[in-house]
């Protein structure tokens, strides 16, 4: 650093035991006396890990129906044809009907399920605006740039909400019936639509924009709708704490899925004579068909399932949990073995 | 060189001439009209290398010139240029990190050397003024100030010695700080100024000093003083290296000296010396360079893959353009080739990461604060001249741990440079001294041995010709005139060879007793004392190897002694008895001791006319003075009479020989260069334990070659043979045929110059290692290993990092989807994995210190950059590459479900990248918690920190709606992710699978070093017993069997 004579001078080291490198420390030496026992427990706690896991799973029921319409094979795929490159398609509607053998258990969640269909795509994924989400009113007339092409509507209005994700909010309807008794009458199963977002979500993310004399309609006027709803953002649901950006199926639609082959929370049954699940019997699911998936090679699917303390269906874990305990175990006996062999070659040497 | 080196250096307008013309105190010499200030530098030091304007922009630049840094601004410009997945932040500020980072680092050391400089600059000197002695900051001396400098400091610039305190005009000088030889030279005023030694005499004098122009040889100095009395006449001398004093040597045992300054800042020959701060670069660092180009072209690949599969994929309508996600008319009309291109170039930014951008920045922590713990340690502390050690830079530390030769001088390095007379010859009879002082007048019963007796004058005359021929200089504890009688005389020399030999004398009865008015006085073995006039001393030098001093006895004779080593006396000498010295001398040298020869010559009056015209025509030169002086000596210095010899211990120094074996056992090679005699060397390396018993020695010397007629075909013969000799048993060592001593396993090669210089041309140089450098060496081996094993690591952090993001590129359509939320990219590399790589390898001892201490073996493990090899390159890849799959496709493989919550509710993406993130943060702590062995509290601290830090900020980043981010992606989504069982149990599981690999192969090794140390343990009890002895013994063997041989 320096090649001045007069600097040189350097002093006693202090004598502390951090300058001299000699801190105290511990040493832990992952001999095979610590490891061994670890292996076997880690191995058997995962592998009970993995029965808990496996079993609840197997105890998940899921229902699914694939209404896409494609190739005649069940009365959506009239809607399928009449949607088939027309945009926007014309409204229709067409049915799913099962029977429940055996009650179902609930809490029963009603999902629907795109393929296909790419909500991680860096260009949809960026077209929102999150502040005009939140409710700021220059947000709401200036969306951003992102947004673009859903921007600015053809007569060059605001759109609200505006970009690709909003733009292609998912507009089917479900309704559930129920025939307690063969020829019976198909009873209304109701849906809980509320609490199907996220807390957070629906309640600090997204926010309407202050009322104008205390209507919603107001506040948006000089926006556009995007170009693909059929209402404006105010008119998605009659019920104001679900209206506009607070809509809760908007809001499910806007957290965006990892991967092109998603589920989505349509609903949760919990109501009434519901609350236990479904009661066997025969269901008609009313299906109001408006979202084109062919377009793209999607698929359409309803789902029912119930959830448990780990979620829905997901074989996936239980079966990695019981992989990873067997093989802990098994890597224990080995090293076992090794173990024994080595101890047993010293023992020789040092005779 | 040097030239380029001086016109760097103040190059001044005025045209470089042969010589520069000071006048001393600037005061105009009456006789020349034509004053012409010359301009010269100020006494001003710069060793730092920025100012406070020119920091930033120079600092940057050169910054930039790395390769990491630079690739990261063309990362940084082409994300705020293109549209890319990540924003410019991402990759800018770790960049703005790193850089700050550095340069604070690289401001700091310069802010040191800035200090260091005006602790010079600024440092108090006083010079004479109008015949005052006025105050001074060193900077402002000018060229041609008259400069008074007391005992024991440091000259401020390059100084010619006008007068001292001392009646005879000498004083006293180390170069400790310059050449690393701390013995005293002595330095001599011109004897027309010796007598001006007030401030008011020195500034009556007018003289002009003509000298060369400033080189940087520090041994080399040609000038010329003319002194202009009241005559006006001017009265020449001729100024040498021994008139000038340097810059940074240290003014020793004199207590005031008066000098005119001649050169000055940076044109001293310190400064000259002074090679600039080149950077360098280690052997680590290169691997790391080739490294990254290994992983530059993996994300090259990686970017080339997903764009190709890009274009492919979006070759379906719909899946390029799907009604849900249009593109804008400005997308649609962007030429398909510049899209390809930002597509690539997208990826390249997305994927840019899996070079760490932080990583140089550990890399140059590590090092800047490893080598505090260097200077730090106790160890390397030498109480005798209280000093640590002391890093000069930082760039080479783990280079300590790569050290594969090394170069060590004999005298001084592995011996300690402190003579002992042992015994002498004269005319061919052996004189052994025991060490105890006599004033001795009886030979009889005296305590020396005779083994023979030589003619009683001769003996007079080798011992008179002891006391002669030096240049050794009383000091005298009292200024008392006549110190005859005081019994401490302290004997000051620039060898130690000379004191030991007078004082040898001593031992036989003559004892020098000083220098008085040019007389040299010495008490003969009757205590009557004898005055010699010394007329010349022809100084020693390394070309002559010989000094000869020409004296006038108080009968008038003129006599010449003159000693040296024995091939540069013995062709001088008329003698007939030169073989029977011979035989003495060559038995001395065998026994390891320093030998010379001792001759004199009778000069007739009228031959010393001449000689002496001769002389002093000599040293008037101005040109080529060096070539006129052995002109002359050579002439004089012949038809000498040999009287005899002496044998001069050196001894070795302590732990000389452990240090060598130690070295030895590390795989190093030791190069020993030496200016003694063969047989010397050799017994002082055997004596070292450089060369052992079962050494086979390769000699390539005269002595070797002579023995046939044509030299260069014997030498040609006996490379060739030795050359097979060692591609037999090394195939590749082929090297070691080249220069001086080499020690390979069980060849040892012994090349003296004359032979080295038929080989390769020219003189053997020696370059000289320091010994306790050596030392240092084998100690730093931890740290060396610690830096090593860094870089593969971190790299392979990046790479599972950045692993996930690839793949995810499949399962979004190629469109550079990021998988992590911006601040995680950002984070990751500076703040949640930095801190704990660090604290590793700053603190990781993997193998004590005592261990690493006794066994030198260690050493050859980590030499030629062991850690840094393909190997464990490819082995931390691969597991990387496991490790980021895992990550990915457990995550994935999870989400193939409706809900992980048992609310039913859905994750998106953000908590998919989230999951892996947090995975990998943990995985890649925890493996460095895993290969830690030595935990201190920094180690649990830092490790646990991160993980904690990573955890809060995450909460921290979600828990807030940021005003200034466009996107609230992350909002609640950790918390939300940790409110999942599943994913809890996920988390755990991938971890574990992560750590598998890493925990089974520390526990197979763990259960193999255990039996190895056992088996080692049992080895070495019994090894020690019969190992351990036999260092000593053999030590003294060399010394004592083989003197006793005879």
């Amino acid at each position: 650093m320096t090649w001045s004579a007069t600097a040189r001078g350097a002093h006693q080291p202090d004598n502390t035991a951090f300058t001299q490198q000699r801190l105290p420390a511990w040493q832990p030496l992952l001999s095979a006396s610590i490891a061994l026992p670890l292996f076997f427990c880690a191995g058997l706690a995962f592998i009970g890990l993995g029965l808990g896991l496996y079993y609840s799973s197997n105890g998940i029921k899921e229902l699914e129906y694939d209404y896409t319409g494609d190739s005649g094979t069940s009365n959506c795929s009239v809607c399928a044809e009449a949607g088939q490159g027309r945009a926007p398609p014309p409204p229709c509607s067409c049915a799913w009907s099962f029977s429940l053998p055996e009650l179902f258990q609930g809490p029963v969640y009603l999902y629907y399920e795109l393929t296909n269909f790419y909500q991680n795509n860096r260009r949809y994924g960026v077209s929102r605006d999150d502040e005009q989400l939140s409710g700021l009113p220059s947000a709401l007339r200036h969306p951003v740039n992102e947004c673009a092409p859903y921007q600015l509507s053809a007569a060059g209005l605001p759109i609200a909400p505006c970009g690709a994700i909003a733009n292609s909010l998912f507009n089917d309807s479900f309704s559930l019936w129920h025939q307690r008794l063969p020829g019976g009458l198909y009873v209304e199963v109701p849906l809980d639509r509320s609490g199907i977002a996220w807390w957070t979500d629906y309640h600090v993310k997204f926010r309407n924009p202050p009322l104008v004399n205390g209507s919603l309609a107001l506040a948006f006027q000089g926006t556009a709708p995007p170009p693909n709803w059929r209402r404006p953002v105010y008119e998605l649901s009659p019920d104001p704490n679900n209206t506009g950006f607070i809509n809760q199926d908007f809001v499910v639609w806007m957290r965006t899925a990892a991967l092109p082959m998603f589920r989505k929370l349509y609903a949760r049954i919990r109501q009434g004579n519901y609350s236990a699940g479904l009661p066997r019997g025969a269901y008609r699911v009313n299906i109001t068909y408006n979202y084109p998936v062919r377009a793209f090679g999607g698929h359409k699917l309803l789902i029912f399932s119930s959830i448990s303390w780990m979620g829905g269906k997901n074989p996936f874990l239980g079966i990695a949990y019981l992989v990873v305990g067997s093989l802990c175990i098994l890597t224990g006996f080995v090293m076992l073995i090794v173990y024994i062999r080595y101890q047993d070659q010293d023992d020789d040497d040092e005779e | 060189m040097f030239r380029r080196s001086l016109n760097r250096f103040c190059a001044g307008e005025e045209k470089r001439v042969g010589t520069r013309t000071v006048f001393v105190g600037n005061h105009s010499v009456s006789g020349t009209e034509a004053y012409v200030a010359q301009r010269f530098c100020d006494n001003r030091i710069v060793s730092s290398k920025y100012t406070l304007w020119n920091f930033l922009p120079k600092n940057l630049f050169e910054q930039f010139r790395r390769i990491a840094n630079f690739y990261f601004l063309i990362i940084f410009l082409v994300q705020v240029t293109v549209d890319t997945p990540t924003s410019p932040v991402t990759s800018g500020l770790p960049l703005f990190f790193v850089i700050t980072v550095t340069a604070i680092k690289q401001g700091y050391e310069d802010w040191l050397r800035h200090r260091a400089d005006n602790e010079v600059n600024k440092s108090t000197v006083y010079i004479i003024e109008n015949a005052k002695r006025v105050r001074k900051e060193s900077e402002k001396i000018k060229v041609g100030d008259v400069v008074e400098v007391q005992a024991d400091e440091t000259f401020p610039c390059d100084l010619i010695l006008l007068s001292s305190c001392t009646t005879d005009g000498t004083c006293y000088v180390t170069t400790a700080s310059l050449d690393g030889e701390s013995n005293c030279k002595i330095h001599y005023a011109v004897r027309d100024t010796i007598a001006l030694c007030t401030a008011e005499s020195i500034d009556t004098l007018r003289a002009a000093i003509e000298c060369e122009q400033p080189q940087p040889d520090l041994y080399k100095f040609v000038g010329r003083i003319n002194i202009y009395s009241n005559s006006l006449e001017a009265v020449a001398r001729s100024l040498g290296p021994e008139n000038l004093l340097l810059k940074g040597a240290t003014l020793k045992n004199t207590e005031k000296i008066y000098g005119v300054a001649v050169y000055t800042g940076m044109e001293t020959k310190m400064a000259l010396n002074y090679q600039g701060k080149s950077q360098k670069r280690s052997a680590v660092e290169k691997s790391i360079n080739a490294f990254l180009i290994v992983y530059l072209f993996i994300l090259l690949t990686k970017a080339a893959v997903c764009t190709t599969l890009k274009y492919v994929w979006q070759s379906t309508p719909y899946n390029d353009e799907p009604w849900y996600n249009q593109k804008t008319q400005k997308e649609r009309e962007t030429l398909k080739v510049l899209k390809m291109f930002t597509d690539f170039l997208s990826f390249m930014v997305l994927f840019n990461f899996i070079i760490p951008v932080s990583m140089y920045v550990t890399v140059e922590m590590q090092k800047f604060l490893g080598s505090f713990f260097i200077s730090w340690d106790k160890d390397f502390y030498d109480e005798e001249i209280n000093e640590g050690a002391l890093v000069n830079t930082s760039d080479l530390n783990e280079e300590l741990g790569q050290v594969d030769y090394v170069f060590t001088d004999k005298t001084g390095t592995l011996t300690e440079n402190s003579m002992e007379f042992i015994e002498c010859c004269i005319d061919g009879h052996k004189y052994k001294g025991v060490t105890q002082e006599v004033d001795g007048l009886s030979q009889t019963d005296g305590p020396l041995t005779y083994f023979d007796k030589a003619d009683k004058n001769r003996e007079e005359l080798f011992l008179r010709a002891l006391c002669l021929c030096h240049t050794v200089e009383i000091k005298t504890n009292d200024a008392v005139d006549g110190a005859t009688e005081s019994a401490e005389l302290t004997y000051i020399s620039s060898s130690p060879d000379e004191i030991a030999l007078v004082k040898g004398a001593k031992k036989y009865g003559f004892t020098f007793l000083g220098n008085r008015n040019g007389h040299m006085r010495v008490e003969n073995q009757r205590k009557e004392i004898e005055e010699y006039e010394l007329l010349h001393t022809l100084n020693f030098d390394a070309v002559r190897r010989r000094m000869s001093v020409i004296v006038k006895t108080q009968e008038g004779d003129i006599l010449l002694f003159c000693k040296g080593a024995d091939s540069a006396v013995f062709p001088r000498v008329q003698n007939h008895e030169i073989e029977l010295t011979k035989v003495h001398v060559e038995r001395n040298a065998m026994d390891g001791y320093r030998t010379l020869c001792v001759a004199f010559k009778e000069i007739a009056p009228d031959d010393y006319e001449r000689i002496n015209r001769q002389l002093i025509e000599a040293k008037m030169a101005l040109q080529d003075r060096e070539e006129k002086m052995e002109k002359v000596f050579d002439d004089i210095e012949t038809n000498m009479n040999l009287i005899g010899a002496t044998a001069v211990e050196d001894k070795l120094q302590d732990q000389a020989a452990e240090t060598i074996e130690a070295l030895h056992a590390a795989g190093l090679k030791v190069w020993v260069l030496t200016g003694d005699k063969m047989e010397t060397a050799k017994s002082t390396c055997y004596a070292c334990r450089l060369f052992q018993t079962n050494t086979e020695l390769l000699e390539l010397t005269t002595k070797t070659i002579e023995e046939s007629e044509r030299k260069e075909d014997r030498l040609h013969e006996l490379l060739i043979e030795y050359r097979k000799k060692l591609l037999h048993e090394f195939p590749k060592s082929t090297r070691s045929l080249k220069k001086a001593w080499t020690e390979h396993q069980e060849y040892g090669l012994i090349i003296d110059g004359s032979t080295l210089s038929l080989i390769l041309n020219s003189s053997q140089d020696s370059s000289s290692n320091n010994y306790k450098s050596i030392f240092l060496q084998i100690c730093m081996k931890c740290t060396a290993v610690l830096c090593c094993r860094m870089a593969p690591l971190q790299k392979a952090q990046n790479l599972c990092f950045i692993l996930p993001q690839f793949l995810y590129q499949f399962f979004c359509g190629f469109s550079q989807q990021p998988l992590y939320d911006a601040a995680y990219l950002t984070m990751y590399n500076i703040c949640f994995t930095s801190l704990p790589i660090l604290a590793y390898s700053l603190l990781e001892q993997h193998i004590n210190i005592d261990t690493l201490t006794s066994d030198p073996r260690l050493y050859m493990k980590i030499s030629g950059n062991a850690m840094l090899q393909l190997g464990p390159f490819l082995y931390w890849t691969f597991l990387a590459a496991f490790e980021g799959t895992v990550f990915f496709f457990g995550t994935y493989f999870l989400f193939q479900t409706a809900s992980l919550e048992e609310n039913g509710k859905v994750y998106g993406n953000w908590t998919f990248g989230t999951i892996v993130f947090t995975v990998l943060v943990f995985t890649v702590t925890l493996k460095l918690a895993l290969d830690t062995r030595f935990w201190t509290w920094i180690n649990h601290f830092v490790i646990w920190g991160s993980l904690a830090f990573y955890v809060f900020f995450s909460f921290f980043w979600g828990g807030i709606i940021w005003p200034f981010l466009k996107q609230q992606r992350m909002y609640f989504v950790f918390a939300q992710m940790l409110s999942s069982v599943s994913t809890w149990l996920a988390i755990i599981l991938l971890i574990f699978i992560s750590l598998f690999p890493e925990i089974l192969l520390i526990v197979l090794k763990n259960v193999r070093r255990r039996s190895a140390r056992r088996n080692l343990s049992c080895r070495r009890a019994s090894d020690s017993l019969s190992a351990r002895p036999s260092v000593r013994p053999l030590l003294l063997r060399t010394f004592s069997d083989e003197s006793n041989v005879l």
